[in-house]
């Protein structure tokens, strides 16, 4: 059996820092599909983020051209966009700030979504600003899923909000709905 | 919107600019560059792939601002302060050994970054008996960088990374502001020359302690990374040292193991005997 998605990437700004720890919590410790992280962050200000947002597994910020594995959970680094080129390796940019931010979560959900098409699987979650928003549309549009968090339930609902307005086909799950989802879906 | 630009298409933007320009973008990460070509496509307000070639064949300008447009030229000063303290610590207290001391910024962009190590080598005692080439592909951010000129706005941020760095003058000394800008003193300045080269398809021009080239790898390709990771091997001196970006690294190149490992995070390296 293989697994409905090649990757999953998750999205978040204010508010969401307790709903990605619970996700990844709850996620099998050997879980098959590569999940990718973008979350605002403060930039030149030294960071534990990734120990952060779980002690239970291991959380990596990569490095430009690393592969993306199997089994790994990446978090893109402070100050730097992060992509996925199309050999499924990470590209990371330090161009000019997107949404007012850098990591931008819809510069590397439109690079998911060039690259991993229907196998990419997209959340959204709770944030104060609309990025994000037209990079879900666009793993969408591409074949893949995308999920926001319910606004109902989120601490900043703007994030989540924005994708569902911005576009049909984006499925709206509570924070229990979605562990559902992707336990459902993957090994 | 961003528009999709084919990888036909974009192999053929690509085959104009080295043809009729002599620039050479084919090493370049496709995932970036790609969507920069599409940004600067809505920029000109160009609908089709087909007008963006046909304003490229003809006329020169539309190429100037593409270059200017598609290129990254976004720097700090001080960015990432802790990489700078390690500089401090580590490595200018081995350049002091050179009677002269060379160092190579490559792909300085408007000089933020020069002008930090400018500032760290003159607290260190050592700016004047040192030199230092910053080179650049893009015209425009070379004319900049050489005014000295940078926007007021910016140095409160600056500041900030400056201490901690590790500085301990007061940061204001460095600068004159005037309206909404600073002019970087000129006593910093007079040892930097900037100028153009091209990291694709110029070659070794001197030999350097140090090369400093932080954030332009990372938008080359793994190819094009062995061979600017080669041409800087061959433009050090034995033993010099080659600082790259936080988030870049030689562990994929083919000529990693020419250098040794100075500073594992800050991604300092030294080219072996």
């Amino acid at each position: 059996m293989t697994d409905r998605y090649d990757v999953i990437t998750i999205g978040g700004s204010a508010g969401s820092l307790a709903v990605i720890t619970k996700i990844l919590d709850a996620l099998p410790p050997h879980i098959n599909t590569p999940v990718v992280i973008v979350l605002h962050r403060l930039r030149n200000v030294r960071s534990e983020m990734s120990r952060l947002l779980s002690t239970k597994r291991t959380i990596s910020e990569p490095e430009d051209k690393e592969p993306v594995k199997e089994h790994c959970i990446y978090l893109a680094p402070q100050n730097y966009h992060l992509l996925v080129e199309a050999e499924r390796t990470f590209m990371l940019d330090y161009s000019e700030l997107v949404n007012y931010s850098r990591p931008s979560i819809d510069m590397t959900f439109s690079s998911i979504a060039d690259v991993y098409g229907e196998k990419a699987l997209g959340i959204l979650l709770s944030g104060a600003n609309k990025d994000g928003a037209a990079g879900l549309c666009q793993i969408v549009a591409a074949g893949g899923m995308g999920i926001v968090q319910d606004p109902q339930t989120a601490d900043f609902e703007v994030m989540p909000r924005s994708a569902l307005d911005m576009c049909k086909g984006v499925k709206c799950l509570s924070v229990a709905d979605m562990i559902r989802y992707i336990m459902g879906e993957i090994l | 919107m961003i528009q999709d630009i084919s990888n036909a298409d974009f192999l053929d933007i690509i085959n104009i600019l080295k043809l009729q320009y002599g620039y050479d973008f084919t090493g370049y990460a496709h995932a970036s560059i790609r969507r920069r070509i599409s940004r600067f496509m809505t920029y000109m307000r160009l609908a089709t792939v087909f007008d963006l070639k046909h304003r490229l064949v003809n006329d020169e300008e539309c190429f100037d601002r593409m270059v200017q447009y598609i290129t990254v030229n976004v720097t700090e000063m001080f960015r990432d302060p802790h990489f700078y303290r390690t500089m401090r610590e580590q490595v200018l207290p081995k350049l002091a050994a050179y009677p002269n001391i060379k160092i190579w910024h490559a792909g300085c962009s408007t000089g933020e970054e020069v002008f930090s190590m400018a500032i760290l080598l003159e607290e260190a005692g050592l700016l004047n008996r040192s030199r230092i080439y910053a080179t650049d592909l893009n015209p425009v951010n070379l004319e900049k960088a050489s005014s000295g000129i940078l926007p007021l706005n910016n140095m409160r941020d600056y500041t900030q990374n400056y201490i901690q760095s590790g500085g301990l003058n007061d940061f204001s000394n460095y600068y004159v502001a005037r309206y909404d800008n600073v002019l970087i003193k000129k006593e910093l300045r007079k040892h930097i020359t900037f100028f153009q080269h091209n990291l694709v398809t110029d070659k070794v021009f001197n030999e350097f302690h140090l090369v400093c080239c932080r954030n332009v790898l990372i938008y080359f390709n793994r190819s094009l990374q062995n061979s600017v990771l080669k041409l800087f091997h061959d433009s050090l001196a034995a033993r010099g040292y080659l600082a790259m970006g936080i988030k870049e690294t030689m562990k994929f190149a083919d000529i990693h193991e020419q250098f040794e490992t100075v500073h594992v995070q800050h991604k300092i390296y030294r080219r072996k005997e």
